[in-house]
C-alpha cells in the first residue's frame, strides 16, 4: 500500500530516481502541451489561448479523482500524503506577488525551465531570476518572519473548509472543469491570437 | 491530404490539452504513490541558492533562519527530491522539444517590444515568482496543481491569487504580449 518510499516498502535509495523520472513525465508534458512559450501560457491572462487552464484543470480534476480511486481500492493511504499547511495571509500575499511574476516574466518556475531546455533565453533569464529571488527573500525574511508564519491553521482540506464529503467536492471540481472546457473556446473566438 | 502532411511536418503543433493534462494527472498520482508528495519546481532554485550563500558566506548562512533550514537538514541541500525532480523536468523538456523539433536558441517576444525588454521583465517575473513562492510556500507545481491533488486548502488559495493576481495586474502590461 503506498505511499511506498515514507512506509519503507521500497527502499530511500529509490526516491531520488523516482524524482527523477516523475521530473521527466512532469517536464515532457509541459513541453509537449505547448507551456515552453510564454505566448502560450500568458494567453490565459489575455483571453486567446486557454492552453493553461485545459491542462491544468484536467491535471488537478484527474489526480484528485484518481487518489481517492487508489484510496478506494486500499492502494494509497491517503492520511500519509503531503498536504501542505494552510496560511491564509502568506497564500493570498504570495499568489498575488506570483501573478505579478507571471504577467511580466511571463511563466512560472516549473514552465521556464523546460522552456530553457528547448533554447528560450526568455526562460533562461527567467531562472536566473528565480535565483536572484530566492536570495532576496532569504535576506528580507526576518522583515515579514511574524507574518508568514502566522495563522497556520495546518494541512486542512478544502471540502472540510466548504462543509463538504471528499466525493462530493470532487465531483463539483470535475463539474467546473467540464463546463470551463465548453465555456472558453467562446471567448478564443472572439479575442484575436498575437501573430509572432 | 494537405492537412495531414500539414500535421505531421510542422513543428509548431503542440499535443491534445487535456490528453497532457490527463498524463500529468498520472504523473501526480505517481508522485504521490511513491513519493508521498506532488510535484514541484520553485523549491529547487530556493535550496540551490542556500548551497551556494553557505559556500559565499558560510556563517551567514547558517546565522539565516531561512538558509539554515536547508543548509542545516538532514541531506543538506543539493541532495533533495526536488532538486532531482527539476532536473528531469529540464531532461523531459528538451526530449519533447527534440522530437517535435522545437529546439531553437531564441528570445520569444511581441514585435511590439524589443528583446531586451522581453529579457528585462523575464528577469523581473523571474525574481517575483520566486519571491512570492517562498511566501506562499510553493508555486503553480508545488501549490496550486499538487494542492489540487489533495485538495489542500491553502493550495486552492494560493492557486486563486496566483491567477487573479494575473488577472488583476495583466491589463497594466499587455503591451509586452498583444
Amino acid at each position: 500500500m503506498g505511499p511506498l518510499i515514507p512506509q519503507g516498502i521500497i527502499g530511500p535509495e529509490w526516491d531520488f530516481i523516482i524524482a527523477l523520472l516523475l521530473g521527466i513525465g512532469f517536464g515532457y508534458t509541459l513541453e509537449a502541451a505547448g507551456f515552453s512559450s510564454s505566448k502560450n501560457l500568458v494567453g490565459l491572462f489575455y483571453g486567446y489561448d486557454f492552453v493553461v487552464l485545459r491542462v491544468f484543470f484536467t491535471a488537478g480534476a484527474t489526480a484528485a479523482a484518481g487518489i481517492i480511486l487508489f484510496d478506494y481500492f486500499g492502494w494509497i493511504d491517503i492520511g500519509r500524503l503531503y498536504v501542505q499547511p494552510t496560511y491564509w495571509g502568506a497564500a493570498i500575499v504570495g499568489g498575488l506577488i506570483m501573478g505579478l511574476g507571471f504577467v511580466t516574466g511571463g511563466f512560472c518556475p516549473g514552465t521556464s525551465f523546460t522552456a530553457a531546455s528547448i533554447g528560450k533565453i526568455d526562460a533562461l533569464v527567467f531562472v536566473g531570476g528565480t535565483f536572484v529571488g530566492s536570495f532576496l527573500y532569504g535576506e528580507t525574511y526576518p522583515l515579514f518572519k511574524n507574518f508568514v508564519n502566522s495563522g497556520n491553521e495546518g494541512g486542512i482540506k478544502v471540502y472540510d473548509s466548504l462543509g463538504m464529503s471528499r466525493g462530493f467536492f470532487t465531483f463539483l471540481l470535475i463539474l467546473i472543469a467540464v463546463g470551463m472546457f465548453y465555456a472558453v473556446p467562446l471567448i478564443e473566438k472572439r479575442v484575436k491570437k498575437p501573430d509572432y | 491530404m494537405e492537412k495531414e502532411v500539414n500535421k505531421r511536418t510542422n513543428p509548431k503543433k503542440y499535443k491534445n490539452p487535456y490528453l497532457m493534462g490527463v498524463l500529468l494527472g498520472f504523473v501526480l498520482i505517481a508522485a504521490f504513490y511513491f513519493s508521498g508528495r506532488g510535484l514541484g519546481a520553485s523549491g529547487a532554485p530556493k535550496r540551490v541558492m542556500a548551497a551556494v550563500v553557505e559556500v559565499v558566506a558560510p556563517q551567514h548562512a547558517e546565522k539565516s533562519e531561512f538558509y539554515s533550514k536547508y543548509v542545516k537538514s538532514a541531506r543538506g541541500p543539493w541532495k533533495d527530491w526536488l532538486n532531482f525532480e527539476v532536473l528531469g523536468v529540464i531532461i523531459g523538456g528538451f526530449i519533447s522539444g527534440t522530437l517535435s523539433g522545437r529546439l531553437k536558441v531564441k528570445v520569444e517576444h511581441s514585435p511590439k517590444i524589443t528583446s531586451r525588454k522581453r529579457l528585462a521583465f523575464a528577469l523581473i517575473g523571474g525574481i517575483l515568482f520566486e519571491y512570492g513562492a517562498s511566501m506562499a510556500r510553493g508555486c503553480t507545481s508545488g501549490a496550486a496543481l499538487s494542492g489540487m491533488a489533495v485538495l489542500a486548502t491553502g493550495g486552492l488559495v494560493t492557486m486563486f491569487a496566483i491567477f487573479g493576481g494575473a488577472y488583476l495586474f495583466a491589463y497594466f502590461f499587455r503591451k509586452l504580449w498583444i
